[in-house]
């Protein structure tokens, strides 16, 4: 289908955001990559009265490291996470998870703010930030505040973001030679959401798992961390066992939806398929920089 | 307030300038507006890639995009990439494998096939299956056009060397 009719407009700057979104109806939407929201309404799923087209504001490009922090602009492209040098080195779980989304010619237009605005529930950016402990920075035209990203995910299709606030950039903290980090996931077709994934980032010491989240998409109404295989697991050396008995703790961690990709008990298979499979791999020696 | 919206961008070379409603994706603004019928309309919500374009030289759903949007872009279509003949070889190659079939999807096949091997001159039949991953051949001629791509790929690197 066609889109429905609504007006448009273009930020110049951050400020000119709020004016015109102050000067329109509550029935304004932010046009950024576009990937999703205009797919959505070719559905007919909304009909915003109006389009604010923030994919040209300054202030919402750019990667920089600094203070063990990297931090990325709310518009950088899939395409830009997956192949710049300081996330490929700094932040190796987002650069692995790139290639996962959707397909190459989406990956230049979709945006990470987008993604994290949109929430869905099989999407793989929510999941990474919050196995990355990262922080959302968000603005209103009054104030900035920084959610911690277990906060931000608030159901399905949800976040903590508040009335005429947007998402201006993600923190995420530097990886440190400890930690080892990957992502997986089954779709049907390469490329389309997936029916389970998991971003996993874990700390070892001699072997011993210490820390570490693991955190699954597809399997909720949004990211959900595994906290009952991660307690399973902590302190103990990473044995076939130890990696069976966190699998069998995913029943406590997850009760998955069935859709018509997948009943609820494939899902909980799958899920525990993958994470046996995202353990091995980050247990193996070499520190896993991108898949 | 209007919904219609001037623009002026570049297409295939030439500077345009439209006036346009907020709603018009770049592909009907491509198709409809500037009649240039290489690009397909496939599903118009982003899964099928029969709309697959250029803009500032990336490849993208027209789809997804809004041509109000694209005010001062450079956008490259199938007619543009064939007359430049950038993508003789490749067509050639699609037409030798049988892999054009009824032909709705290749404009988007081709362009995006030109991206991988822009990118990765000495893929895997498992990479450009990954990178073909997005842009559906509802004759399901994939083998073909996977053939095609491979065939290309093997004899620009004949022609370059090792």
């Amino acid at each position: 289908m066609k889109a429905p009719p609504f007006s448009y407009l273009r930020a110049a700057s951050l400020a000119d955001i709020f004016v015109k979104w102050d000067a329109t109806g509550a029935e304004t939407r932010l046009l950024a990559g576009g990937q999703s929201l205009l797919a959505s309404l070719a559905f007919r799923l909304s009909s915003p009265s109006t389009l604010i087209d923030i994919s040209r504001v300054p202030e919402l490009t750019g990667i920089s490291a600094g203070g063990g922090m990297i931090r990325v602009g709310a518009l950088t492209t899939h395409a830009e996470l997956g192949a710049h040098p300081v996330v490929r080195q700094q932040v190796p779980l987002l650069a692995a998870a790139a290639p996962l989304i959707a397909h190459p010619a989406i990956r230049n237009r979709g945006t990470i703010g987008g993604s994290l605005a949109y929430a869905d529930p099989a999407a793989e950016l929510p999941a990474c930030c919050v196995a990355l402990d990262a922080v959302i920075v968000a603005n209103s035209a009054t104030a900035e505040r920084r959610i911690p990203a277990a906060q931000f995910f608030t159901g399905l299709y949800a976040t903590a973001l508040g009335e005429k606030e947007l998402i201006t950039a993600i923190e995420f903290p530097a990886s440190t030679a400890q930690q080892r980090s990957a992502i997986l996931e089954l779709a049907r077709r390469s490329g389309d959401y997936a029916m389970v994934g998991v971003a996993a980032q874990a700390e070892f010491k001699n072997a011993e798992f210490v820390d570490g989240k693991l955190v699954f998409f597809g399997v909720g109404e949004a990211p959900v961390a595994a906290g009952a295989a991660v307690a399973v697991l902590t302190g103990k050396p990473l044995t076939g066992e130890a990696i069976a008995r966190a699998e069998a703790a995913l029943d406590i961690d997850l009760s998955p939806p069935a859709d018509q990709q997948a009943s609820s008990e494939m899902r909980r298979h799958l899920a525990r398929v993958l994470l046996g499979r995202v353990l091995r791999r980050i247990s193996q020696k070499e520190v896993v920089r991108v898949a | 307030m209007s919904t219609a919206v001037d623009i002026s961008l570049t297409v295939n070379g030439e500077r345009v300038s439209r006036r346009v409603e907020a709603r018009r994706h770049l592909v009907d603004f491509l198709r409809l507006d500037l009649e240039l019928m290489g690009t397909r309309t496939g599903c118009e919500h982003g899964m099928c890639g029969a709309c697959t374009v250029r803009v500032n030289g990336n490849i993208v759903r027209g789809c997804l995009l809004l041509a109000v949007a694209l005010d001062g872009a450079d956008v490259e279509t199938i007619e543009g990439a064939s007359q430049s003949g950038e993508l003789r070889d490749l067509q050639d190659a699609f037409i030798a494998r049988n892999a054009c079939q009824c032909g709705y999807c290749t404009p988007g096949m081709l362009l995006t096939a030109a991206d991988l091997l822009s990118v990765n001159p000495r893929p895997t039949r498992a990479q450009i299956r990954e990178h073909l991953c997005g842009n559906y051949c509802r004759c399901t001629g994939y083998h073909a056009i996977i053939d095609a791509v491979e065939a290309t790929a093997a004899s620009r690197n004949a022609k370059s060397g090792p």
